[in-house]
């Protein structure tokens, strides 16, 4: 095509490369560089690291601290409550080796000028809940991006990244990723030795509940495109609890959190009769749970459940009572900074529809499902654990490895590992960043190699949309409706308008079943070929058209795995309308998938849940 | 609630196309300025309203839910630490906070080369950099070897 001729290849040799420049790709990058001062460290974002990912606009709180220093908790104490709110299902090694060291990570943001807040009495962190601590986080995200500009022998901004690369000799061996940039459509070629992939988690998963402009305004960031799993499920890697997709109550349209309202202000939330539900379902929820419905805290889906029978009896709205709280300035200062550090928007719907909090109550709401790994629900790939205390079944690589040689991951990246949240991504970045340096030392004798073949296929692969769009272009006089080619957001439209109606989206009250779940498939599979006759008319239209291949493949691994476990065991997330009840002697295991992308095959597997911590 | 850009404010420097996180602010080619080309996936994560010098960007609520005649406006000033907001109800009623940001200069975070080196046996070891001090307490946990075995 002699419009593409112009553009150049850039190839960038690398010890170790970390794709994604968010929470745990700065921890990667920072870590791989103490242990690994003469290596080459690349880190690659499609964005720009100082604002990139999940955390652009800052948080209020970080959620994962233990306290181990003043004897607030310890982590076989966090393993259990993570294990408590999973339902039993979580890798309890993975989470035990984050919560040791997680303090440490946050006593390093607190000296890096972190402002954490202290409680005035006690002279500890002011605590939020039992987990969390609350802090001044509007520029939470470019403190630790300036400590991996510092670490990182080269940041590429801007090179949205679409593949990783092969080993040529070793089929299961990762040798770098392939991208191209956003903003001159040169291609990037990346040869690592080892690679960390830490790009996010996914929203735009499920048809949203806002429409039209409100669609940008989902719980998880919209940028965030699940290519974690979309690049890992390419290169052939096992990714286990793909349908355990999380169901946020939240402030409604403005997404705001609940958790300082809930924890700290000790705000409570009713039915519009001002009634307090969630008792009134308990013993019907005993019936379908049994007794992880006694977990204390109440888990994080039980208590979606009572608010989805709430409203489904017709007493919703529910409502979050900030005016019975906001007794004092300084309360009213953390209700207000708990949103403009964190979801600016909630700020916004209260001044665009007159609601001082002070004196009317808030709506909440269940949002749309999303799917990632390092909030409060365990998508990810299946990853090695920590050598000190992994049970033999759960290691084979090197700590934070995947099934792939070479690849790492961590933070929505990692399985089975919930409740990690930013401080716990930095730190499983770190622990993947060490990982992949001794990795690097002990496979220094035999570099990976890459032929040219798989790179020209690639290549011709990622700008494929583009040559689409301007041979088709001319067919039609004008406009997007084309006979030959779809855009990205018709293709995403598509993607969350059929999982959104067969995997259990907000249109089912996340009801689905086997005959829905296989219809779904049906409309995927229709799906994912028309992928490949996707239009994009310029640079940004081609990043959007990589983010919809990646939403797609985690999407049909969403429907699998729903359909692979047949019981329902997060009620609250989703629902098996043919298989209501909770089956702990079938199916208190992990489900996995692996995905040979040549045979365009899924080959399914249970795998086992240990139980270290007693 | 999407962003939009002041025609007469912006001079078209490109720092909000720079840092957006979605890659949606981008450079009009007739008014060699800047507007949100993608406003439905625009997150008003306010990073591009906090970097614009000219102070040319500002929000408008997303218009399936947020009635007109609001702002919520932002300055934040590293030198001083701060970030200052101000919200303007629809009714008139204004409320304005100014929270810390950082407690330290910007640039100020030492290097991880700029710790001694560990030696090559650490590499083996669970511990991370700066552990056990920066843990604050003596060791770094471990589980006995017994909880380690199957479940
Ligand atoms: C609304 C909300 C509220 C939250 N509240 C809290 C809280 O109060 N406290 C707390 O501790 N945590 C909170 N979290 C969780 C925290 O934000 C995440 O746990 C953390 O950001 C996950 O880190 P990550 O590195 O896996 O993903 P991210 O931080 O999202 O980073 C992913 C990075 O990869 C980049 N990327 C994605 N795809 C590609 C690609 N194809 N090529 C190149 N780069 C790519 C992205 O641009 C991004 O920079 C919240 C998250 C959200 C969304
Ligand atoms: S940062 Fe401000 S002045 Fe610069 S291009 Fe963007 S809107 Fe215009
Ligand atoms: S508010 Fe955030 S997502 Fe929206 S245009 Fe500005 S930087 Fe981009």
């Amino acid at each position: 095509m002699g419009l593409f001729n112009a553009r150049r290849s850039h190839y960038v040799d690398t010890d170790i490369l970390v794709v994604g420049g968010g929470f745990a790709g700065c921890g990667a990058t920072y870590e791989a560089r103490y242990w690994g001062r003469d290596l080459k460290i690349t880190l690659v974002e499609k964005a720009n690291i100082e604002r990139s990912g999940a955390v652009a606009h800052g948080l209020s709180a970080i959620n994962c601290y233990m306290g181990m220093r003043w004897g607030e908790n310890q982590p076989d104490d966090f393993v259990r409550y993570a294990r408590g709110d999973l339902m039993g299902l979580v890798r309890e090694d993975l989470l035990f080796d984050i919560a040791r060291h997680v303090d440490a990570t946050v006593h390093k943001f607190e000296e890096w000028g972190l402002p954490i807040i202290q409680n005035p009495e006690t002279g500890h962190y002011q605590r939020e809940g039992k987990w969390q601590i609350m802090i001044h986080g509007e520029s939470y995200k470019p403190i630790i991006a300036e400590a991996a500009r510092k670490s990182a022998t080269q940041v590429f901004n801007h090179i949205m990244v679409t593949h990783l690369l092969m080993d040529s000799a070793r089929p299961n061996r990762v040798a770098g990723a392939v991208g191209f940039s956003v903003r001159d459509g040169d291609l990037y070629v990346f040869r690592a030795k080892a690679v960390i992939v830490a790009a996010g988690g996914g929203s735009h998963i499920f048809r949203p509940r806002s429409i039209g402009e409100g669609a940008g305004r989902t719980w998880y960031a919209p940028w965030s495109s699940a290519s974690a799993y979309g690049l890992l499920m390419e290169a052939g890697a096992q990714m286990i609890q793909m349908e355990n997709r999380i169901v946020l109550a939240r402030f409604k349209d403005g997404y705001g959190p609940v958790g300082a309202w809930f924890l700290l202000l000790k705000a409570f939330a009713t039915n519009a009769y001002g009634e307090d539900y969630e008792a009134a379902h308990l013993e019907k929820i005993k019936a379908m749970v049994g007794k992880y419905a006694e977990t204390t805290p109440m888990p994080t889906c039980l208590r979606n459940h009572a608010m989805l029978e709430e409203i489904k009896a017709g007493r919703g709205p529910i409502y979050m009572h900030t005016q019975e709280v906001l007794d004092t300035k300084e309360k009213e200062e953390i209700g207000w900074e708990d949103f403009l550090d964190m979801t600016v928007d909630q700020a916004v719907v209260w001044a665009s529809q007159n609601i001082d909090p002070k004196e009317q109550p808030s709506e909440l709401i269940t949002s749309e499902p999303y799917v990632m790994g390092s909030h409060a629900t365990c998508s990810g790939a299946w990853a090695s654990g920590p050598e000190d205390c992994a049970p033999a079944d759960y290691q084979w690589g090197y700590n934070r490895m995947t099934t792939v040689e070479g690849l790492f991951g961590a933070g929505d990246t990692i399985g089975g590992s919930a409740h990690k949240f930013s401080s716990g991504s930095f730190t499983e970045g770190r622990i993947a960043g060490k990982s992949a340096v001794k990795y690097v030392r002990d496979a220094a004798r035999n570099p990976p190699d890459v032929d040219e073949a798989q790179i020209k296929r690639i290549e011709a692969a990622v700008f494929r949309p583009l040559e689409h769009y301007r041979i088709y272009r001319n067919e039609i006089v004008a406009g997007s409706v084309s006979p030959s080619y779809i855009t990205p957001l018709q293709g995403l439209q598509r993607l969350e308008k059929l999982m959104d109606e067969y995997a259990g989206g907000i249109s089912t009250f996340y009801v689905t079943s086997e005959p829905m779940l296989k219809r779904g498939l049906e409309l995927m599979r229709m799906l994912r070929e028309d992928l490949d006759q996707l239009g994009a008319e310029d640079l940004h239209q081609l990043q959007r058209a990589w983010e919809l291949r990646h939403r797609a493949l985690t999407a049909e691994a969403v429907l699998r795995h729903t359909l692979y476990r047949p019981e329902t065991r997060w009620p609250g997330y989703y629902y098996r309308a043919d298989h209501p009840q909770l089956d702990d002697r079938e199916w208190h295991v992990f489900t996995a998938s692996q995905y040979d992308a040549r045979a365009d095959e899924w080959h399914m597997a249970k795998l086992p849940v240990y139980h270290i911590i007693t | 609630m999407p962003t939009f850009v002041y025609m007469t404010r912006c001079d078209g420097c490109g720092q909000c196309v720079d840092i957006c996180p979605s890659d949606i602010m981008h450079i009009d080619r007739v008014y060699r300025r800047a507007y949100n080309i993608e406003p439905n996936f625009c997150w008003e994560c306010y990073s591009c309203v906090k970097a614009c010098p000219q102070h040319a960007i500002d929000v408008r609520g997303y218009a399936d839910f947020a009635p007109l005649n609001h702002k919520v406006t932002v300055l934040r000033d590293e030198a001083k630490g701060t970030v200052s907001w101000k919200i303007r109800y629809r009714d008139g009623r204004v409320k304005e906070f100014t929270f810390p940001i950082r407690t330290t200069p910007w640039g100020s975070i030492k290097p991880p080369t700029d710790y001694r080196a560990p030696d090559a046996a650490a590499l083996d070891s669970p511990m991370l950099a700066h552990e056990p001090e920066a843990l604050m307490i003596d060791t770094l946990p471990s589980l006995p070897p017994l909880a380690a075995a199957p479940g």
